[in-house]
Protein backbone atom coordinates (compact mmCIF):
# COMPACT_ATOMS: atom_id res chain seq x y z
CA UNK A 1 0.00 0.00 0.00
CA UNK A 2 1.27 3.71 -0.60
CA UNK A 3 0.87 5.13 2.60
CA UNK A 4 1.98 8.70 1.25
CA UNK A 5 -1.41 10.19 -0.03
CA UNK A 6 -3.50 8.40 2.95
CA UNK A 7 -5.55 11.03 5.19
CA UNK A 8 -6.80 10.43 7.96
CA UNK A 9 -10.10 10.11 7.21
CA UNK A 10 -8.95 7.81 4.65
CA UNK A 11 -7.01 5.94 7.63
CA UNK A 12 -10.30 5.73 9.52
CA UNK A 13 -12.14 3.90 6.90
CA UNK A 14 -9.25 1.92 5.89
CA UNK A 15 -8.94 0.69 9.75
CA UNK A 16 -13.16 0.59 10.45
CA UNK A 17 -13.40 -1.51 7.29
CA UNK A 18 -10.76 -3.87 8.94
CA UNK A 19 -8.81 -3.42 5.09
CA UNK A 20 -5.88 -3.20 7.11
CA UNK A 21 -5.21 -3.73 11.11
CA UNK A 22 -3.34 -0.90 12.80
CA UNK A 23 -0.22 -2.95 13.67
CA UNK A 24 0.56 -3.61 9.89
CA UNK A 25 -0.15 0.06 9.24
CA UNK A 26 1.58 1.56 12.04
CA UNK A 27 4.46 -1.10 10.43
CA UNK A 28 4.38 0.70 6.57
CA UNK A 29 4.65 3.76 8.51
CA UNK A 30 7.81 2.44 10.62
CA UNK A 31 9.71 1.22 7.56
CA UNK A 32 8.89 4.80 5.80
CA UNK A 33 10.71 6.64 8.52
CA UNK A 34 13.48 3.97 8.78
CA UNK A 35 13.81 4.10 5.06
CA UNK A 36 13.94 8.18 4.99
CA UNK A 37 14.73 9.58 8.36
CA UNK A 38 18.25 9.57 8.37
CA UNK A 39 18.23 12.28 5.90
CA UNK A 40 15.83 14.47 7.35
CA UNK A 41 16.40 13.72 11.03
CA UNK A 42 13.02 14.66 11.53
CA UNK A 43 12.60 12.15 14.23
CA UNK A 44 14.29 12.10 17.32
CA UNK A 45 12.69 8.90 18.83
CA UNK A 46 11.42 6.25 17.27
CA UNK A 47 11.26 3.31 19.34
CA UNK A 48 9.57 0.49 16.92
CA UNK A 49 8.30 -1.50 20.44
CA UNK A 50 6.54 0.75 22.14
CA UNK A 51 4.57 1.88 18.66
CA UNK A 52 3.64 -1.84 17.78
CA UNK A 53 3.05 -2.91 20.96
CA UNK A 54 0.51 0.41 21.38
CA UNK A 55 -0.83 -1.10 18.12
CA UNK A 56 -1.69 -4.15 19.38
CA UNK A 57 -3.44 -2.94 21.87
CA UNK A 58 -5.79 -1.13 19.48
CA UNK A 59 -6.16 -4.02 17.45
CA UNK A 60 -7.34 -5.75 20.61
CA UNK A 61 -9.62 -3.10 21.64
CA UNK A 62 -10.68 -3.19 17.64
CA UNK A 63 -11.62 -6.40 17.90
CA UNK A 64 -13.71 -6.41 21.06
CA UNK A 65 -15.85 -4.22 19.00
CA UNK A 66 -14.65 -1.09 20.36
CA UNK A 67 -15.02 2.16 18.36
CA UNK A 68 -12.76 5.19 19.11
CA UNK A 69 -12.64 9.01 17.02
CA UNK A 70 -8.68 7.86 16.09
CA UNK A 71 -8.39 4.21 16.62
CA UNK A 72 -5.02 3.18 14.59
CA UNK A 73 -4.16 6.83 12.97
CA UNK A 74 -0.48 7.17 13.66
CA UNK A 75 0.81 10.43 14.87
CA UNK A 76 3.98 11.65 15.67
CA UNK A 77 4.10 14.00 18.75
CA UNK A 78 6.64 17.29 18.92
CA UNK A 79 9.52 16.43 21.72
CA UNK A 80 8.33 19.23 23.88
CA UNK A 81 5.30 16.83 24.85
CA UNK A 82 5.92 15.09 27.88
CA UNK A 83 4.80 11.45 26.89
CA UNK A 84 5.23 8.46 29.80
CA UNK A 85 8.09 6.41 29.36
CA UNK A 86 9.43 7.92 26.20
CA UNK A 87 12.47 10.37 26.19
CA UNK A 88 11.46 13.99 26.16
CA UNK A 89 14.62 16.11 25.12
CA UNK A 90 12.72 19.66 23.92
CA UNK A 91 16.02 19.63 21.56
CA UNK A 92 18.19 20.55 24.34
CA UNK A 93 21.25 19.01 26.11
CA UNK A 94 19.55 19.88 29.30
CA UNK A 95 16.90 17.19 28.76
CA UNK A 96 18.97 14.50 26.41
CA UNK A 97 18.56 12.10 28.88
CA UNK A 98 15.25 12.76 30.23
CA UNK A 99 12.65 10.55 30.55
CA UNK A 100 9.30 11.38 30.68
CA UNK A 101 7.68 10.16 33.71
CA UNK A 102 4.25 11.68 32.73
CA UNK A 103 1.64 12.00 29.71
CA UNK A 104 1.18 15.62 28.73
CA UNK A 105 -2.67 16.14 28.83
CA UNK A 106 -2.77 15.95 24.68
CA UNK A 107 -0.57 12.59 24.82
CA UNK A 108 -3.04 11.12 27.48
CA UNK A 109 -5.83 12.83 25.06
CA UNK A 110 -4.82 10.98 21.74
CA UNK A 111 -3.87 7.83 23.32
CA UNK A 112 -7.45 7.56 24.81
CA UNK A 113 -8.35 8.03 20.89
CA UNK A 114 -6.96 5.39 20.21
CA UNK A 115 -3.81 7.32 17.81
CA UNK A 116 -0.43 5.79 17.75
CA UNK A 117 2.51 7.09 18.85
CA UNK A 118 5.24 6.74 15.92
CA UNK A 119 7.83 8.50 17.88
CA UNK A 120 8.96 12.32 18.53
CA UNK A 121 10.14 14.80 16.22
CA UNK A 122 13.15 17.31 16.36
CA UNK A 123 12.48 20.83 17.12
CA UNK A 124 14.35 23.92 18.08
CA UNK A 125 15.79 24.39 21.76
CA UNK A 126 13.09 24.60 24.24
CA UNK A 127 11.47 26.21 20.91
CA UNK A 128 13.63 28.93 20.62
CA UNK A 129 14.46 28.78 16.54
CA UNK A 130 12.67 29.69 13.00
CA UNK A 131 15.01 27.35 11.23
CA UNK A 132 15.46 24.16 13.29
CA UNK A 133 19.24 24.99 13.84
CA UNK A 134 19.34 25.05 17.07
CA UNK A 135 18.47 21.48 18.03
CA UNK A 136 21.01 19.73 20.06
CA UNK A 137 20.25 17.19 17.61
CA UNK A 138 21.27 18.34 14.53
CA UNK A 139 19.29 19.73 11.30
CA UNK A 140 16.34 19.00 9.85
CA UNK A 141 16.50 18.95 6.46
CA UNK A 142 13.17 20.38 4.74
CA UNK A 143 11.90 17.60 2.13
CA UNK A 144 11.66 19.82 -0.66
CA UNK A 145 14.94 20.76 -0.87
CA UNK A 146 17.82 19.27 1.50
CA UNK A 147 19.84 22.10 1.21
CA UNK A 148 17.12 24.37 3.08
CA UNK A 149 15.48 24.58 6.29
CA UNK A 150 12.36 22.87 7.26
CA UNK A 151 11.52 26.19 10.00
CA UNK A 152 11.01 25.98 13.38
CA UNK A 153 10.67 25.55 15.60
CA UNK A 154 8.29 22.62 15.06
CA UNK A 155 10.77 21.58 11.51
CA UNK A 156 10.62 18.02 12.56
CA UNK A 157 7.09 17.64 12.55
CA UNK A 158 7.03 19.77 9.36
CA UNK A 159 9.19 17.90 7.53
CA UNK A 160 7.76 14.38 8.83
CA UNK A 161 4.32 15.29 7.50
CA UNK A 162 5.57 16.68 4.31
CA UNK A 163 7.57 13.87 3.54
CA UNK A 164 4.62 11.65 4.46
CA UNK A 165 6.58 9.80 7.68
CA UNK A 166 3.35 10.40 9.71
CA UNK A 167 -0.28 11.68 8.62
CA UNK A 168 -0.51 14.04 11.31
CA UNK A 169 1.99 15.62 13.94
CA UNK A 170 1.56 17.79 17.39
CA UNK A 171 3.13 20.91 17.30
CA UNK A 172 3.70 23.81 19.05
CA UNK A 173 3.12 27.83 18.11
CA UNK A 174 4.82 30.42 20.22
CA UNK A 175 5.59 32.89 17.87
CA UNK A 176 5.34 31.69 14.54
CA UNK A 177 6.18 27.88 15.24
CA UNK A 178 3.15 25.71 13.31
CA UNK A 179 2.68 28.20 10.95
CA UNK A 180 6.17 28.90 9.71
CA UNK A 181 7.63 25.61 9.53
CA UNK A 182 3.99 24.17 7.92
CA UNK A 183 4.21 26.75 5.28
CA UNK A 184 8.23 26.21 4.40
CA UNK A 185 7.28 22.36 3.96
CA UNK A 186 4.35 22.95 1.90
CA UNK A 187 1.51 21.36 4.63
CA UNK A 188 -1.35 22.31 6.93
CA UNK A 189 -0.41 24.07 10.20
CA UNK A 190 -2.94 25.24 12.74
CA UNK A 191 -2.24 27.62 15.98
CA UNK A 192 -5.43 27.20 17.48
CA UNK A 193 -6.91 30.47 20.11
CA UNK A 194 -4.59 30.49 22.81
CA UNK A 195 -6.34 28.73 25.92
CA UNK A 196 -8.00 25.97 23.49
CA UNK A 197 -5.68 23.08 24.07
CA UNK A 198 -3.93 22.40 27.43
CA UNK A 199 -0.33 23.00 28.15
CA UNK A 200 -0.11 20.51 30.93
CA UNK A 201 3.01 18.22 30.06
CA UNK A 202 3.89 20.93 27.48
CA UNK A 203 7.46 21.81 28.28
CA UNK A 204 7.40 25.67 29.05
CA UNK A 205 9.13 28.75 26.78
CA UNK A 206 6.77 32.04 26.76
CA UNK A 207 3.54 31.11 28.77
CA UNK A 208 1.30 33.80 27.76
CA UNK A 209 2.54 32.59 24.11
CA UNK A 210 2.68 29.25 23.80
CA UNK A 211 -0.16 26.92 22.29
CA UNK A 212 -0.18 23.53 21.26
CA UNK A 213 -1.21 22.90 17.62
CA UNK A 214 -1.30 20.33 14.62
CA UNK A 215 0.38 19.93 11.36
CA UNK A 216 -1.06 17.68 8.48
CA UNK A 217 -1.15 17.56 4.69
CA UNK A 218 -4.66 18.80 4.77
CA UNK A 219 -7.24 21.50 7.11
CA UNK A 220 -9.68 18.45 7.15
CA UNK A 221 -6.97 16.05 8.58
CA UNK A 222 -6.26 18.61 11.24
CA UNK A 223 -10.10 19.02 12.12
CA UNK A 224 -10.05 15.76 13.03
CA UNK A 225 -6.65 15.71 15.16
CA UNK A 226 -8.39 19.09 16.98
CA UNK A 227 -11.58 17.41 18.04
CA UNK A 228 -9.21 15.39 20.47
CA UNK A 229 -6.69 18.35 21.13
CA UNK A 230 -9.26 21.16 22.32
CA UNK A 231 -10.62 21.15 25.45
CA UNK A 232 -10.47 21.77 29.06
CA UNK A 233 -7.91 20.87 31.48
CA UNK A 234 -8.03 21.73 35.04
CA UNK A 235 -4.38 21.07 35.45
CA UNK A 236 -3.89 24.08 33.03
CA UNK A 237 -4.89 27.50 34.63
CA UNK A 238 -5.50 29.15 31.56
CA UNK A 239 -7.04 26.08 29.76
CA UNK A 240 -11.07 27.38 28.56
CA UNK A 241 -13.76 25.84 29.37
CA UNK A 242 -15.75 25.54 26.42
CA UNK A 243 -18.32 22.85 25.28
CA UNK A 244 -16.61 20.36 22.80
CA UNK A 245 -17.04 20.99 19.61
CA UNK A 246 -16.86 19.13 16.53
CA UNK A 247 -14.82 20.77 14.09
CA UNK A 248 -15.52 18.26 11.29
CA UNK A 249 -19.45 19.71 11.21
CA UNK A 250 -18.50 23.07 9.49
CA UNK A 251 -16.04 21.88 6.79
CA UNK A 252 -18.69 21.40 4.11
CA UNK A 253 -20.06 24.78 4.25
CA UNK A 254 -19.81 27.05 1.06
CA UNK A 255 -18.03 29.93 2.10
CA UNK A 256 -20.37 32.50 -0.22
CA UNK A 257 -20.05 36.02 0.96
CA UNK A 258 -17.02 35.13 3.72
CA UNK A 259 -15.46 38.61 4.00
CA UNK A 260 -11.39 38.13 3.76
CA UNK A 261 -9.70 40.77 5.34
CA UNK A 262 -6.26 41.55 3.55
CA UNK A 263 -4.11 44.24 5.57
CA UNK A 264 -1.94 46.20 3.25
CA UNK A 265 0.91 45.50 6.14
CA UNK A 266 0.92 41.86 5.09
CA UNK A 267 2.18 43.06 1.31
CA UNK A 268 4.76 45.34 1.96
CA UNK A 269 8.16 45.87 2.05
CA UNK A 270 10.08 42.76 2.66
CA UNK A 271 7.52 40.17 0.93
CA UNK A 272 9.43 38.45 -2.14
CA UNK A 273 7.65 38.84 -5.13
CA UNK A 274 7.42 34.73 -5.41
CA UNK A 275 5.51 34.55 -2.46
CA UNK A 276 2.81 37.84 -3.09
CA UNK A 277 1.97 36.04 -6.27
CA UNK A 278 1.22 32.51 -5.08
CA UNK A 279 -1.01 34.11 -2.38
CA UNK A 280 -2.64 36.57 -4.53
CA UNK A 281 -3.52 33.47 -6.90
CA UNK A 282 -4.90 31.55 -3.66
CA UNK A 283 -7.49 34.75 -2.95
CA UNK A 284 -8.34 34.93 -6.67
CA UNK A 285 -9.42 31.07 -6.22
CA UNK A 286 -11.07 31.97 -2.75
CA UNK A 287 -13.00 34.85 -4.63
CA UNK A 288 -14.15 32.28 -7.11
CA UNK A 289 -15.96 30.72 -4.47
CA UNK A 290 -17.46 33.14 -3.38
CA UNK A 291 -15.25 35.29 -0.92
CA UNK A 292 -15.16 38.91 -0.91
CA UNK A 293 -12.08 40.83 -0.41
CA UNK A 294 -12.03 43.30 2.18
CA UNK A 295 -8.90 45.50 2.62
CA UNK A 296 -7.61 46.87 5.48
CA UNK A 297 -5.24 48.03 7.74
CA UNK A 298 -3.70 46.44 10.90
CA UNK A 299 -1.32 49.88 11.74
CA UNK A 300 0.85 48.26 14.27
CA UNK A 301 2.03 44.68 12.67
CA UNK A 302 5.69 45.98 12.22
CA UNK A 303 5.86 46.44 16.58
CA UNK A 304 5.06 42.78 16.79
CA UNK A 305 8.19 41.78 16.07
CA UNK A 306 10.17 43.82 18.91
CA UNK A 307 7.19 43.17 21.56
CA UNK A 308 7.68 39.73 21.33
CA UNK A 309 11.31 40.18 22.06
CA UNK A 310 10.86 41.49 25.11
CA UNK A 311 7.55 39.03 26.36
CA UNK A 312 8.92 35.92 25.32
CA UNK A 313 12.49 36.10 26.47
CA UNK A 314 11.31 37.49 29.60
CA UNK A 315 8.95 34.50 29.75
CA UNK A 316 11.68 31.99 29.21
CA UNK A 317 14.08 33.42 31.61
CA UNK A 318 11.83 32.30 34.42
CA UNK A 319 10.40 29.49 33.33
CA UNK A 320 14.06 27.90 32.37
CA UNK A 321 15.20 28.85 35.96
CA UNK A 322 13.61 25.48 36.53
CA UNK A 323 16.44 23.52 34.58
CA UNK A 324 18.93 23.53 37.46
CA UNK A 325 20.65 20.33 37.38
CA UNK A 326 18.95 19.10 40.79
CA UNK A 327 15.89 17.65 39.61
CA UNK A 328 15.75 16.37 36.84
CA UNK A 329 18.38 16.63 33.34
CA UNK A 330 21.71 17.73 33.18
CA UNK A 331 24.18 18.33 35.53
CA UNK A 332 27.60 19.40 35.88
CA UNK A 333 30.91 16.80 36.76
CA UNK A 334 33.11 18.74 38.61
CA UNK A 335 31.14 22.07 41.03
CA UNK A 336 32.62 23.40 44.30
CA UNK A 337 29.33 24.94 45.32
CA UNK A 338 25.60 24.86 44.84
CA UNK A 339 26.03 28.41 42.62
CA UNK A 340 28.82 26.57 40.40
CA UNK A 341 26.66 23.83 39.70
CA UNK A 342 23.77 26.17 38.52
CA UNK A 343 26.64 28.04 36.72
CA UNK A 344 28.24 24.97 35.02
CA UNK A 345 24.80 23.38 34.40
CA UNK A 346 23.26 25.46 32.57
CA UNK A 347 26.32 26.94 30.38
CA UNK A 348 26.63 22.98 29.32
CA UNK A 349 23.15 22.01 28.94
CA UNK A 350 21.80 25.43 26.94
CA UNK A 351 22.46 25.96 23.51
CA UNK A 352 23.79 29.38 22.60
CA UNK A 353 20.33 30.81 21.26
CA UNK A 354 19.02 29.70 24.44
CA UNK A 355 21.26 31.22 26.23
CA UNK A 356 20.63 34.89 24.35
CA UNK A 357 17.09 35.12 25.30
CA UNK A 358 17.42 34.13 28.74
CA UNK A 359 20.04 36.95 28.75
CA UNK A 360 17.75 39.66 27.37
CA UNK A 361 15.17 37.82 28.90
CA UNK A 362 17.16 38.62 32.46
CA UNK A 363 17.90 42.40 31.35
CA UNK A 364 14.87 43.92 30.61
CA UNK A 365 12.92 42.07 33.88
CA UNK A 366 15.34 43.74 35.63
CA UNK A 367 15.35 46.72 38.14
CA UNK A 368 15.37 49.88 36.12
CA UNK A 369 14.32 48.16 32.77
CA UNK A 370 10.82 46.59 33.96
CA UNK A 371 8.62 49.65 32.86
CA UNK A 372 11.13 50.61 30.14
CA UNK A 373 10.93 47.25 28.45
CA UNK A 374 8.63 45.54 29.89
CA UNK A 375 5.86 47.19 30.51
CA UNK A 376 6.22 49.27 27.31
CA UNK A 377 5.88 45.78 25.38
CA UNK A 378 2.76 44.86 27.48
CA UNK A 379 1.02 48.17 26.08
CA UNK A 380 2.05 47.72 22.34
CA UNK A 381 0.63 43.79 22.75
CA UNK A 382 -2.46 45.76 23.50
CA UNK A 383 -2.25 47.86 20.41
CA UNK A 384 -1.14 45.04 18.57
CA UNK A 385 -4.47 43.14 19.79
CA UNK A 386 -7.16 45.93 19.09
CA UNK A 387 -5.58 46.63 15.42
CA UNK A 388 -6.89 43.18 15.05
CA UNK A 389 -10.41 43.61 16.88
CA UNK A 390 -11.18 46.95 14.84
CA UNK A 391 -10.41 44.40 11.87
CA UNK A 392 -13.03 41.76 12.68
CA UNK A 393 -15.51 44.52 12.73
CA UNK A 394 -14.98 44.59 9.27
CA UNK A 395 -14.43 40.82 7.95
CA UNK A 396 -14.95 37.09 9.05
CA UNK A 397 -11.27 36.30 8.47
CA UNK A 398 -8.20 37.79 7.56
CA UNK A 399 -5.25 36.65 5.13
CA UNK A 400 -2.00 37.29 3.95
CA UNK A 401 1.63 35.26 3.21
CA UNK A 402 2.61 32.88 6.73
CA UNK A 403 6.03 34.22 5.70
CA UNK A 404 7.64 36.39 3.50
CA UNK A 405 10.28 34.26 1.56
CA UNK A 406 10.00 30.47 1.08
CA UNK A 407 12.36 28.26 2.69
CA UNK A 408 16.14 29.63 3.40
CA UNK A 409 19.62 27.85 3.18
CA UNK A 410 21.02 26.51 6.14
CA UNK A 411 23.48 29.06 7.75
CA UNK A 412 21.98 31.98 5.87
CA UNK A 413 20.47 33.88 8.99
CA UNK A 414 22.14 32.42 12.30
CA UNK A 415 24.98 34.74 12.68
CA UNK A 416 22.26 37.78 12.61
CA UNK A 417 19.72 36.70 15.19
CA UNK A 418 17.34 39.85 14.31
CA UNK A 419 17.51 38.43 10.57
CA UNK A 420 15.99 35.23 11.78
CA UNK A 421 13.39 37.08 14.65
CA UNK A 422 12.05 39.01 11.20
CA UNK A 423 11.06 35.62 8.98
CA UNK A 424 8.53 35.25 11.90
CA UNK A 425 6.93 38.98 11.32
CA UNK A 426 3.49 37.56 9.53
CA UNK A 427 2.93 35.11 12.60
CA UNK A 428 4.19 36.81 15.69
CA UNK A 429 1.59 39.10 16.49
CA UNK A 430 -1.14 36.29 16.20
CA UNK A 431 0.32 34.86 19.77
CA UNK A 432 0.55 38.00 20.71
CA UNK A 433 -3.08 38.70 20.37
CA UNK A 434 -4.03 35.48 21.10
CA UNK A 435 -5.33 34.22 17.97
CA UNK A 436 -6.00 31.24 15.82
CA UNK A 437 -4.02 31.27 12.83
CA UNK A 438 -4.04 28.15 9.85
CA UNK A 439 -1.28 28.07 7.29
CA UNK A 440 -2.02 25.96 4.04
CA UNK A 441 0.35 25.52 1.18
CA UNK A 442 -0.96 27.93 -2.09
CA UNK A 443 2.04 26.81 -4.80
CA UNK A 444 5.23 27.23 -5.55
CA UNK A 445 7.52 30.19 -5.20
CA UNK A 446 11.55 30.17 -6.31
CA UNK A 447 13.45 26.97 -7.15
CA UNK A 448 10.29 25.22 -6.44
CA UNK A 449 9.25 26.44 -2.93
CA UNK A 450 6.34 25.71 -1.76
CA UNK A 451 4.50 29.06 -0.11
CA UNK A 452 1.57 29.28 2.74
CA UNK A 453 -1.12 30.99 3.32
CA UNK A 454 -2.51 32.40 6.77
CA UNK A 455 -5.97 32.37 7.71
CA UNK A 456 -6.40 34.38 10.59
CA UNK A 457 -9.73 34.46 12.76
CA UNK A 458 -10.86 35.85 16.13
CA UNK A 459 -10.93 33.63 19.28
CA UNK A 460 -12.35 30.35 18.71
CA UNK A 461 -13.42 30.38 14.98
CA UNK A 462 -11.57 27.52 14.32
CA UNK A 463 -13.93 25.79 12.60
CA UNK A 464 -14.46 28.99 10.46
CA UNK A 465 -10.73 28.99 9.40
CA UNK A 466 -10.55 25.11 8.72
CA UNK A 467 -14.17 25.45 6.74
CA UNK A 468 -12.58 28.20 4.31
CA UNK A 469 -9.11 26.14 3.89
CA UNK A 470 -11.35 23.15 3.50
CA UNK A 471 -13.10 24.32 0.94
CA UNK A 472 -10.24 26.05 -0.89
CA UNK A 473 -8.54 22.81 -0.49
CA UNK A 474 -11.06 20.59 -2.06
CA UNK A 475 -10.67 23.09 -5.54
CA UNK A 476 -7.35 22.91 -5.66
CA UNK A 477 -4.54 20.02 -5.21
CA UNK A 478 -1.49 22.24 -3.38
CA UNK A 479 -1.82 19.99 -0.47
CA UNK A 480 -1.59 16.84 -2.12
CA UNK A 481 2.24 17.88 -3.36
CA UNK A 482 4.54 15.33 -2.83
CA UNK A 483 8.46 16.51 -2.72
CA UNK A 484 10.30 14.93 -5.88
CA UNK A 485 11.97 11.70 -4.23
CA UNK A 486 9.70 11.37 -1.63
CA UNK A 487 6.87 10.18 -3.52
CA UNK A 488 5.26 6.74 -3.18
CA UNK A 489 6.76 3.89 -1.33
CA UNK B 1 22.03 50.90 23.28
CA UNK B 2 24.80 48.12 23.64
CA UNK B 3 25.99 46.18 26.90
CA UNK B 4 29.27 46.27 28.55
CA UNK B 5 31.46 43.26 28.83
CA UNK B 6 30.61 44.02 32.50
CA UNK B 7 26.89 44.42 32.05
CA UNK B 8 27.19 41.26 30.33
CA UNK B 9 28.89 39.29 32.76
CA UNK B 10 26.49 40.47 35.24
CA UNK B 11 23.44 39.73 33.51
CA UNK B 12 25.12 35.99 33.43
CA UNK B 13 25.36 36.14 36.60
CA UNK B 14 21.77 37.14 37.55
CA UNK B 15 21.09 34.08 35.06
CA UNK B 16 22.87 31.47 36.74
CA UNK B 17 24.42 30.89 33.31
CA UNK B 18 28.59 30.61 33.33
CA UNK B 19 30.01 32.02 30.73
CA UNK B 20 33.70 32.37 29.17
CA UNK B 21 35.71 35.74 28.62
CA UNK B 22 36.27 34.11 24.83
CA UNK B 23 32.36 34.90 24.48
CA UNK B 24 32.03 37.68 25.23
CA UNK B 25 32.16 39.40 22.50
CA UNK B 26 30.19 37.63 20.08
CA UNK B 27 26.91 37.81 22.84
CA UNK B 28 27.94 41.14 22.97
CA UNK B 29 27.54 41.99 19.11
CA UNK B 30 24.26 39.35 19.13
CA UNK B 31 22.84 41.02 22.17
CA UNK B 32 23.42 44.76 21.09
CA UNK B 33 21.23 43.37 17.84
CA UNK B 34 18.56 42.48 19.85
CA UNK B 35 18.43 45.49 21.30
CA UNK B 36 18.35 47.57 18.96
CA UNK B 37 15.32 46.01 17.55
CA UNK B 38 13.71 46.50 21.28
CA UNK B 39 14.34 49.64 21.68
CA UNK B 40 12.66 50.50 18.68
CA UNK B 41 9.61 50.38 21.30
CA UNK B 42 10.64 53.26 22.99
CA UNK B 43 9.52 55.64 20.09
CA UNK B 44 5.78 54.63 20.21
CA UNK B 45 3.22 56.62 21.94
CA UNK B 46 1.40 54.38 25.02
CA UNK B 47 0.14 57.43 27.00
CA UNK B 48 -3.49 55.82 28.63
CA UNK B 49 -2.97 52.39 27.58
CA UNK B 50 -3.06 49.81 29.57
CA UNK B 51 -0.23 46.94 29.91
CA UNK B 52 -2.00 43.48 28.32
CA UNK B 53 -0.72 40.01 29.95
CA UNK B 54 -2.93 37.69 28.56
CA UNK B 55 -5.03 37.65 25.27
CA UNK B 56 -8.01 36.67 27.12
CA UNK B 57 -9.39 38.38 29.80
CA UNK B 58 -9.45 35.03 31.72
CA UNK B 59 -9.97 34.50 36.21
CA UNK B 60 -8.04 32.94 38.04
CA UNK B 61 -9.51 29.66 38.41
CA UNK B 62 -10.29 27.86 42.02
CA UNK B 63 -10.88 24.53 43.14
CA UNK B 64 -11.20 22.78 46.27
CA UNK B 65 -8.78 22.11 48.79
CA UNK B 66 -8.45 18.34 48.34
CA UNK B 67 -5.92 16.14 47.33
CA UNK B 68 -6.00 14.95 43.74
CA UNK B 69 -2.31 13.44 42.90
CA UNK B 70 -0.66 10.51 44.58
CA UNK B 71 2.29 10.39 46.07
CA UNK B 72 5.04 9.50 43.15
CA UNK B 73 7.93 10.83 44.60
CA UNK B 74 10.04 7.69 43.48
CA UNK B 75 8.44 7.93 39.93
CA UNK B 76 9.59 11.41 40.07
CA UNK B 77 12.91 11.34 41.67
CA UNK B 78 13.75 8.32 38.99
CA UNK B 79 15.13 11.13 36.57
CA UNK B 80 17.13 13.43 38.54
CA UNK B 81 21.05 13.42 38.99
CA UNK B 82 21.28 12.61 42.60
CA UNK B 83 18.92 12.00 45.46
CA UNK B 84 19.13 10.28 48.41
CA UNK B 85 16.16 8.63 50.84
CA UNK B 86 13.91 10.51 48.92
CA UNK B 87 15.49 14.01 49.05
CA UNK B 88 17.65 15.38 46.30
CA UNK B 89 21.18 16.11 46.70
CA UNK B 90 23.03 19.25 46.12
CA UNK B 91 26.72 20.81 47.46
CA UNK B 92 26.63 21.40 51.17
CA UNK B 93 24.89 25.18 51.52
CA UNK B 94 25.29 26.02 55.29
CA UNK B 95 28.14 25.18 56.98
Amino acid sequence: MDISSLSVKKIKQLIDSKNISTVELAGLYLDRIEQLNPQLNAFVTVDKDKTLSQAKQVDQLIAQGHSNALLGVPIAHKDIFCAKGWLTTCGSKMLANFVAPYDAHIIEEFNKSGAIILGKTNMDEFAMGSSNETSYFGLVKNPWDLTKVPGGSSGGSAAAVAARLAPLATATDTGGSIRQPAALCGISGLKPTYGYVSRYGMIAYASSLDQGGLMAPSAEDIAYGLNIMAGHDERDSTSVKREKEDFTAQLHHPIQGLRIGIPEEFFSEGLDSDVAQAVEQAIQELEKLGAVRVPLSLPNTSLSVPVYYVLAPAEASSNLSRFDGVRYGHRTQDYRDLIELYEKTRAEGFGAEVKRRILTGTYVLSRGYYDAYYLQAQRVRRLILQDYLRAFEQCDVILGPSTPTVAFGFNEKTSDPVSMYLSDIFTISVNLAGLPGLSIPVGFGKEHLPVGLQLIGPHFSEAKLLNAAHQYQLHTDWHQHLPAGIAGN
Amino acid sequence: MSLTDQEIKHLAKLARIHIEDTELSLLRDQLGKVFQLIDTLQAVDTTGIEPLSHSLALNQPLREDRVTEPNLRDVYQAVAPEVEKGLYIVPKVIE
